[in-house]
C-alpha cells in the first residue's frame, strides 16, 4: 500500500502490520495527550507536586531525555568536525532521537509551566543572571539546529528526492552541515550546561551548591560532559532495540564498537572527575555550611548512600570499564550491559539533581519530604517515549536512515 | 523619621520568647493580603501560608520539655554579600521577582510570573508558594478582600511582600501632606500589628532611630568568618535562619535560650560551643 514511499531495495513489514503498532502506541499517546489537556485546561493541581516539590518527575524527565539526546550534538560534532568517517553510519539515527528528545523536552516544559500562554516570558523578559534563562535560549536555538540536520534525511524519502529542488536542497544542506554540527555542539555546551547550573547556583540547597569557575559551578561541566559520555550510549541502546524489534543488522560493528569505545572513555573520564567532585563537596562544601554527608542520606525512607554508589560505581564506573575494555566492549552482552547501566546511570544522576534536592531539609527544624507522582505526571512523562517510538518507526519505515541497511541485509545468494 | 533619600533596608526582629502561637499574624497576614485557602486545608504542602508558625521543641521529654514557636515570613534575603542577587531573584528566568535596592524588599510580578517555580526551589525557607488551584472564597467574602492587594491567578508564585502596598499607601500619604519622610509607625506590616504579645518589630534596619535597628544592631562589615555573610546582628541572643548559607535574610530572631538560637542553623559536632559567642564585630560599633 504504501511501498513506493519505502527506500528502494528495502524490506519492512506489511502495512497492516504496521499500521497496528502504531495503533497500539498511538493509544499510550493519546493517553498523555489526555493528561497533557487536564493539566493545560485544569492546572498543576492536577499533579502530586506541592511547594515542597516545586520541581518533581516533569523536569527530572526532561533533564533525563535532554541528557540522554546528548548523542546527537556529540556525535554530529565528532563526524563533522573531527571527520570521524565511520559515524557517518549512524549520525542520521543520532539525530533523529536528539530531535525526539529535545522535541519532548519543549513540550515537557509546555506542560510544566503554571502559566502555558506566558511562556515566552522567557524571552521577552529575560534575565541574564538566570541559569534557566539560558536553558531556554539554547535549548530552543539547538531544536532549530536538530530540525535542520534533521531536513535532509526527511527530503531524501524515495518521493521527495524525485523532487529535483527537494533533491539538491538535501545534498546542499549535507554540504553544509558542518556548520550546524559546530553550532549544534556549542549551543549543546551551554544549554547541558546550564541544566546543570540550574542545580548548582542554588547557594540556599547545600545538597546542589557547587563551586566553580567564574559564573558556572562545576556541576555545569559535569552535566554537558556527562551528556556527551552517555548520549552515545542511549544511541547504541535505541540502534540494539530497533536491531532487535526490525529482526535486523543495521550498523556494522566496527562502527558500534567505535561509538562504544569513545562513550566509555568519556564515561570514565567523567566518572573520575564526579568522585572529584563528590569528594571536594563532602569535605569543603558542605562542612563549610554546618552539613554532614550523612544528613543527604539518612533518617529517610528512600534516598540512602545505595543511590550514591549505584549513580557512580555501579553506574558509571562499571560502564566505562567495560566500554573500554575491548574484550567487553566487542562482547555484545556486555556491551548492551554497559550501555544500559549507562543510561539508567545518567538518568539517575538527573533525578537526584532534581528531586533528592528537593527532598533534603534544609532548616535544622524541617523534615524529608517524599513525593509520588500522580498518574497525569506519569502519562505525560511517558509520552515522550511512545512519541520517539512512533517517530523512529516512521523515520525508519520511510527514510534512509541507516546507510549500511542494504548492504548488511542482501538475501544470502546475493553475498 | 525614614529618610526618602538614602536606600531603606526594611526588616523585622521576632522575640521568640514572647510568642505564644497563637496564629493573628498568621490571621492578619491573609487577610491583609487576600491569600488564598483551600475547602480542605489538611495537606499542608500545598497550602499557601506567606506567615508560617513553626513549632519547635528543645527534644527532651517530660519535664525538660520546652516549645518555641517561630514565626516565618518570607526573609527579604539579601544574598551573598547582601548585594541582592537572593537565592530567589538571581534565578528568576523572567525577571518576575525583583530585589529592591531602595527598600531591600524582595517583590514578586505576579503578572510576569509564568510559574516555573525554580524560584520556590532555591528557597531554604520554603517562603514561595505556587497557586496550585484558582482562588476560590465562599460566596460574600469577596466583599472582604482588600482592594489595595490584587488576588492572584492560578499558576503563580507568590511570597509575603512585607505588605508592601502599605508601604506605597504610607508615601502617598506622605507626598499627599507635602513631607519628604514617612514616619516608623506609618509603615508596618500586617502581622506586626496584629501579633498580641509585641513580638513582632518592623521598621528599617539601616536607620538608628528605629526601633528593630536598636535591637538587633546589625553590622554592615562582611563577617570575618564568613565573608559572604552581612548585617549580623551584634546582639549575641539575635539570629538570622541558616545564616551560614550568606542568604542574608532581613528577618531577626531573639531568644534568650540557646537551644532555640542553635537550631536556627546547621552546625556540626562541636562547631556551635565554638561559634555560639560569635556576633556582628564589635570593633565597628
Amino acid at each position: 500500500m504504501d511501498s513506493a514511499l519505502i527506500p528502494e531495495g528495502a524490506k519492512r513489514c506489511s502495512f497492516p502490520k504496521f499500521t497496528i503498532g502504531i495503533a497500539i502506541v498511538g493509544a499510550v499517546v493519546l493517553w498523555g495527550v489526555y493528561a497533557m489537556f487536564l493539566c493545560w485546561f485544569k492546572g498543576l493541581n492536577q499533579t502530586n507536586m506541592n511547594d515542597y516539590y516545586g520541581f518533581a518527575l516533569w523536569i527530572w524527565a526532561d533533564l533525563a531525555v535532554i541528557a540522554v539526546g546528548g548523542g546527537a550534538f556529540f556525535t554530529g560534532l565528532l563526524r563533522y568536525i573531527f571527520n570521524v568517517d565511520e559515524l557517518k553510519n549512524i549520525i542520521n539515527f543520532a539525530v533523529i532521537i536528539g530531535f525526539i528528545c529535545y522535541s519532548s523536552a519543549l513540550l515537557i516544559l509546555a506542560i510544566d509551566i503554571g502559566q502555558p500562554l506566558r511562556g515566552w516570558f522567557i524571552f521577552w523578559h529575560a534575565n541574564v543572571h538566570s541559569m534557566l534563562t539560558e536553558v531556554a535560549f539554547c535549548l530552543s536555538c539547538y531544536f532549530a539546529v536538530l530540525t535542520i540536520e534533521f531536513i535532509p534525511n526527511i527530503l531524501e524519502n524515495r518521493q521527495a528526492n524525485k523532487v529535483p529542488f527537494f533533491h539538491h536542497l538535501a545534498h546542499n544542506m549535507h554540504g553544509v552541515m558542518a556548520v550546524f554540527a559546530a553550532t549544534g555542539a556549542f549551543l549543546s555546551f551551554f544549554h547541558q550546561g546550564s541544566l546543570g547550573g540550574v542545580a548548582g547556583v542554588m547557594f540556599g540547597r547545600p545538597f546542589a551548591v557547587r563551586e566553580g569557575l567564574l559564573i558556572w559551578p562545576w556541576t555545569f561541566f559535569l552535566f554537558t560532559w556527562s551528556a556527551a559520555a552517555f548520549g552515545p550510549s542511549f544511541t547504541l541502546l535505541v540502534t540494539r532495540i530497533t536491531e532487535a524489534v526490525t529482526g535486523k543488522k543495521l550498523v556494522k560493528d566496527n562502527v558500534i564498537h567505535l561509538l562504544a569505545k569513545i562513550s566509555g572513555w568519556m564515561i570514565t573520564t567523567y566518572i573520575i572527575a564526579k568522585i572529584i567532585d563528590t569528594i571536594y563537596w563532602t569535605y569543603v562544601t558542605i562542612p563549610s555550611l554546618g552539613f554532614k554527608i550523612s544528613h543527604f542520606y539518612t533518617n529517610n525512607s528512600f534516598y540512602g548512600y545505595w543511590i550514591l554508589i549505584t549513580e557512580i560505581i555501579v553506574c558509571g564506573l562499571v560502564p566505562g570499564l567495560l566500554l573500554i575494555n575491548k574484550s567487553t566492549r566487542e562482547n555484545p552482552n556486555t556491551r548492551l550491559l554497559a550501555i544500559v547501566l549507562g543510561v539508567i546511570g545518567v538518568c539517575l544522576n538527573r533525578w537526584v539533581m532534581v528531586l533528592q534536592i528537593m527532598a533534603v531539609p534544609v532548616m535544622s527544624f524541617d523534615t524529608w519530604a517524599l513525593y509520588i507522582p500522580s498518574w497525569q505526571e506519569m502519562a505525560t512523562s511517558i509520552l515522550p517515549i511512545a512519541y520517539g517510538v512512533i517517530l523512529i518507526s516512521l523515520a525508519y519505515r520511510y527514510l534512509p536512515v541507516f546507510p549500511q541497511e542494504l548492504e548488511l541485509n542482501q538475501p544470502k545468494a546475493d553475498q | 523619621m525614614i529618610h526618602d533619600k538614602k536606600a531603606h533596608k526594611f526588616g523585622m526582629v521576632i522575640d521568640l520568647d514572647k510568642c505564644t502561637g497563637c496564629g493573628s499574624c498568621m490571621v492578619s497576614c491573609m487577610s491583609e493580603n487576600n491569600v488564598p485557602f483551600k475547602e480542605d486545608e489538611s495537606r499542608k504542602k500545598d497550602s499557601i501560608t506567606w506567615m508560617r508558625v513553626y513549632k519547635l521543641t528543645n527534644g527532651k521529654s517530660f519535664p525538660d520539655t520546652e516549645v518555641v514557636y517561630m514565626p516565618r515570613p518570607c526573609q527579604h534575603c539579601g544574598g551573598k554579600g547582601d548585594h541582592g542577587h537572593s537565592p530567589c531573584v538571581s534565578v528568576c528566568p523572567a525577571t518576575a521577582t525583583e530585589y529592591g535596592h531602595d527598600t531591600g524588599i524582595v517583590s514578586q510580578i505576579y503578572t510576569r510570573c509564568f510559574g516555573c517555580r525554580y524560584c520556590m526551589g532555591a528557597c531554604p525557607y520554603h517562603a514561595r508558594y505556587f497557586n496550585w488551584w484558582d482562588p476560590e472564597w465562599p460566596e460574600g467574602m469577596e466583599n472582604y478582600l482588600s482592594p489595595n492587594v490584587s488576588p492572584r491567578m492560578r499558576g503563580v508564585v507568590e511570597k509575603c511582600s512585607f505588605c508592601y502596598h502599605r508601604y506605597q499607601a504610607a508615601k502617598d500619604k506622605a507626598y499627599y501632606e507635602e513631607r519628604e519622610t514617612i514616619e516608623e509607625n506609618e509603615y508596618q506590616t500586617a502581622c506586626a500589628t496584629a501579633c498580641p504579645a509585641g513580638a513582632i518589630t518592623f521598621g528599617d534596619l539601616n536607620n538608628p532611630s528605629h526601633k528593630v535597628h536598636q535591637i538587633v544592631k546589625p553590622d554592615p562589615h562582611p563577617d570575618p568568618m564568613n565573608k559572604d555573610v552581612v548585617g549580623k546582628s551584634r546582639n549575641p541572643k539575635i539570629f538570622r535562619l541558616l545564616e551560614r548559607l550568606g542568604t542574608n535574610p532581613k528577618v531577626y530572631y531573639l531568644s534568650e535560650r540557646e537551644w532555640v538560637r542553635k537550631a536556627g542553623d546547621n552546625y556540626l559536632d562541636g562547631e556551635w560551643d565554638k561559634v555560639k559567642n560569635h556576633h556582628g564585630s564589635s570593633s565597628h560599633e
